[in-house]
């Protein structure tokens, strides 16, 4: 007696292999085994480790009140000595001895202890490399993000007009002529407020020509994209080295204002990166899918086209890294920035200039610490962007 | 052709207008007075602050200052707060002093990245290529100061030349091949300075674009038919490669102006960067808005030359 044949839910072992199935590795997986065959890659990755913890200690030895390596203590008597030479014992009380004994990389004309000086220093050109590149990236994945994704939506006229008169209410006022800045600023606020139950729901229109006579009034003015990419254009004319030094001299010295500044003058290569790959990314099925499965925009943008977009911002933020130190390490040789006795490799560089042929060390080990972190930090994104896009590789 | 120049002249000049605009603005809102810039001379008194003031329209409203000033730049009578000198003649006399050292730059930078880059690129992924990928790592990465005394140490120690400035003090009486000797010791190690960055980065870019093209169906073909290896490189390969360089003439553009601060402070060099800085730490406005105008404009016609030549060279691209 035999039964028949019965399908079954459970699907037989050879259809189970042409199934698709998950590639076996993730990306980043995959990335990391073609980021490991790179030597200069990994040496860039070491070095950035090390600096990495060696800036925390110098954070941690060289700060508070009583610090373990004290970065500002004056010896006069042993002013310029070489690196790894010992003090002259009898000429120092025990608290102005250095801590380690010898003199690690020599003293810079006051007498103070260079190693304690650039282990100071290293928080620095961490932190300013860091925060700046962070400011950087988050104003340019916005920006692109919003040209990228929304870029095919417009600004209303009614809404453009609102701006300006905001704009030249705001000019007016700030220039001294409150009367006329009042009364515009009043008339935009109160077309604001007019406006109010239209503005949460479709404030980007898509739409092409609006019927009736509000199209005077509601029609495109001004796509997104243009917006956004004009100001880019805008942002890249100005000489960028000048323009922060011109900003860093008018305001006051202070390590955060340089980070600020960098920061906001170093965005318009991420945005233009994330805009980009949105607009790629934004014609792909999975985001028609999550579309179409009634997914808002935001978490489509944040769960979906960033993840996947973040790769080429990734290296371009690796080696702003880089820039940001140059570019702080330049601005402390010129004397902005961080104000003295607050160690920086740029400053140290900048006092031990006039003792080049007496005291070489006081150029050359601050000099050599800032091209080896600079240099670990491009290696490391040059061989992050080959090993994130395989395909430029063959080349 | 036309339309495209009409539309790009346009949309410049609206670019330009908006830079103008918001350096204006970053000028003047950020705080400190250039009224205020000596609080402690004695001479300086509230008369004279005011005088100044007045003067210089500091005393007007923000719009009317803008005006004052973009109509003093376009007619020519701009005048510097610090010394009432013309503007334009005081960049114009630092820009002679800087162009030498951009016209050396630049020739040493083109002269040296094309061998190399192309050199590099045919013999991919030998001793040559990554030991020439490596040194423009490193010349990326050099602060630029830490490099200049590099070469400042070897050069004074090794050939006992002096560097520093235009020329040596006192060589009025020396005779002419000394003198050209002497200007050209002072003129090499800046110029080299400005031309690391760029070697590092052209040659990369001639290596890439080289490698592109070496990939080509035609570059395959031409090998299959049994051309020799000089004539596929340099007759098939090369020629093509160097297409988005001739649109590089554009872009080299606004490196005329500015020039480098920290290079010119270090050699003392008379040029744009130096006159640029001594601006800022005087809060010369004037001086620091139309060197910052210049610049934009340099950009902004780079980047429409380089299209142009661009439309010129490669008939596939239309604008």
């Amino acid at each position: 007696m035999t039964e028949p044949h019965k399908p079954t839910l459970t699907p037989s072992a050879d259809a189970l292999e042409q199934a698709p199935s998950a590639p076996r590795q993730g990306r980043v997986q995959e990335a990391w085994e073609r980021l490991s065959e790179n030597r200069l890659a990994l040496v860039g990755l070491a070095v950035f480790v090390v600096f990495f913890v060696v800036a925390v200690a110098g954070l941690l030895l060289t700060s508070g009140t009583e610090p373990v390596l004290d970065p500002a203590q004056i010896r006069l008597q042993e002013k310029l000595r070489p690196p790894m030479s010992s003090p002259l014992a009898e000429a120092l009380t025990p608290e102005e001895a250095p801590d380690l004994g010898i003199f690690l990389m020599g003293t810079d004309d006051l007498g103070r202890d260079v190693f304690a000086r650039m282990l100071q220093g290293a928080w620095v050109s961490l932190t300013v490399g860091f925060v700046a590149v962070g400011i950087s990236v988050l104003i340019g994945i916005f920006m692109g993000g919003v040209a990228g994704y929304f870029g095919d939506r417009s600004l209303r006229r009614d809404q453009v007009a609102a701006a300006i008169l905001f704009l030249i209410g705001g000019g007016l006022l700030a220039s001294g002529l409150t009367g006329a800045g009042w009364v515009l600023m009043g008339a935009g606020l109160f077309y604001l407020v007019l406006m109010a139950p239209w503005l949460g729901r479709r404030f980007l229109t898509k739409r092409r020509h609006p019927t009736g006579a509000s199209g005077l009034l509601l029609g495109r003015a001004l796509s997104m994209d243009t917006l956004i990419m004009r100001f880019v254009d805008i942002m890249l004319c100005f000489p960028s080295f000048f323009l922060i030094l011109t900003v860093v001299a008018l305001l006051p010295a202070s390590i955060y204002n340089i980070m600020i500044v960098i920061g906001l003058t170093s965005w318009m290569g991420a945005a233009r990166f994330v805009r980009a790959e949105f607009l790629s990314l934004r014609e792909q099925d999975f985001v028609t899918a999550a579309r179409a499965l009634g997914v808002s925009d935001w978490r489509i943008i944040f769960r979906h086209m960033i993840p996947n977009a973040v790769a080429p911002v990734l290296v371009s933020a690796t080696i702003g890294i880089a820039t940001a130190i140059l570019t702080e390490a330049g601005l402390s040789f010129l004397g902005f920035g961080v104000p003295p006795p607050h160690a920086t490799w740029g400053n140290i560089l900048s006092d031990g200039k006039r003792f080049i042929f007496d005291a070489p060390w006081l150029t050359f080990i601050p000099g050599t610490a800032i091209l080896i972190v600079v240099l670990s930090f491009n290696l490391f994104g040059e061989g992050l962007r080959d090993a994130l896009n395989p395909k430029l590789r063959e080349r | 052709m036309v339309s495209f120049i009409g539309r790009s002249v346009v949309q410049k000049t609206v670019t330009l207008f908006f830079v103008s605009v918001l350096s204006f603005l970053i000028i003047h809102l950020a705080p400190g007075e250039p009224s205020q810039v000596d609080p402690l001379n004695p001479k300086f008194t509230p008369e004279m602050v005011e005088r100044f003031r007045k003067a210089f329209h500091l005393d007007e409203p923000l719009h009317a200052q803008y005006l004052y000033f973009y109509r003093n730049l376009l007619s020519g009578d701009l005048a510097s707060w610090k010394d009432n000198r013309p503007v334009l003649a005081k960049i114009w006399e630092r820009f002679l002093n800087s162009l030498p050292l951009f016209i050396v730059g630049t020739l040493i930078t083109w002269t040296l990245s094309f061998p190399v880059g192309i050199r590099s690129a045919i013999r991919r992924g030998g001793i040559y290529d990554r030991s020439s990928t490596f040194l423009a790592y490193l010349l990326i990465s050099i602060p630029g100061f830490f490099f200049a005394y590099i070469l400042i140490i070897l050069v004074v120690t090794r050939f006992h030349v002096p560097v520093i400035g235009m020329e040596t003090f006192g060589m009025a009486d020396a005779t002419l091949p000394r003198m050209l000797m002497d200007r050209v010791w002072h003129l090499l190690l800046p110029s080299i300075l400005g031309a690391t960055g760029g070697i590092a980065i052209l040659s990369r870019y001639v290596r890439s674009q080289m490698l592109e093209v070496e990939g080509q169906d035609y570059v395959r073909t031409a090998r299959a038919k049994g051309l020799p290896e000089e004539q596929v490189h340099y007759r098939h390969a090369l020629r093509n490669a160097l297409l988005p360089f001739v649109t590089m003439f554009g872009l080299i553009l606004p490196g005329l102006i500015g020039g480098s601060v920290i290079i010119e402070s270090i050699f003392s060099w008379p040029g744009m960067g130096r006159m640029a800085y001594e601006a800022i730490l005087a809060r010369d406005y004037p001086v620091i808005l139309t060197v910052n105008f210049l610049s934009a404009v340099l950009v902004l016609a780079g980047t429409f030359i380089s299209d142009l030549l661009y439309m010129v060279v490669d008939p596939r691209i239309r604008l």
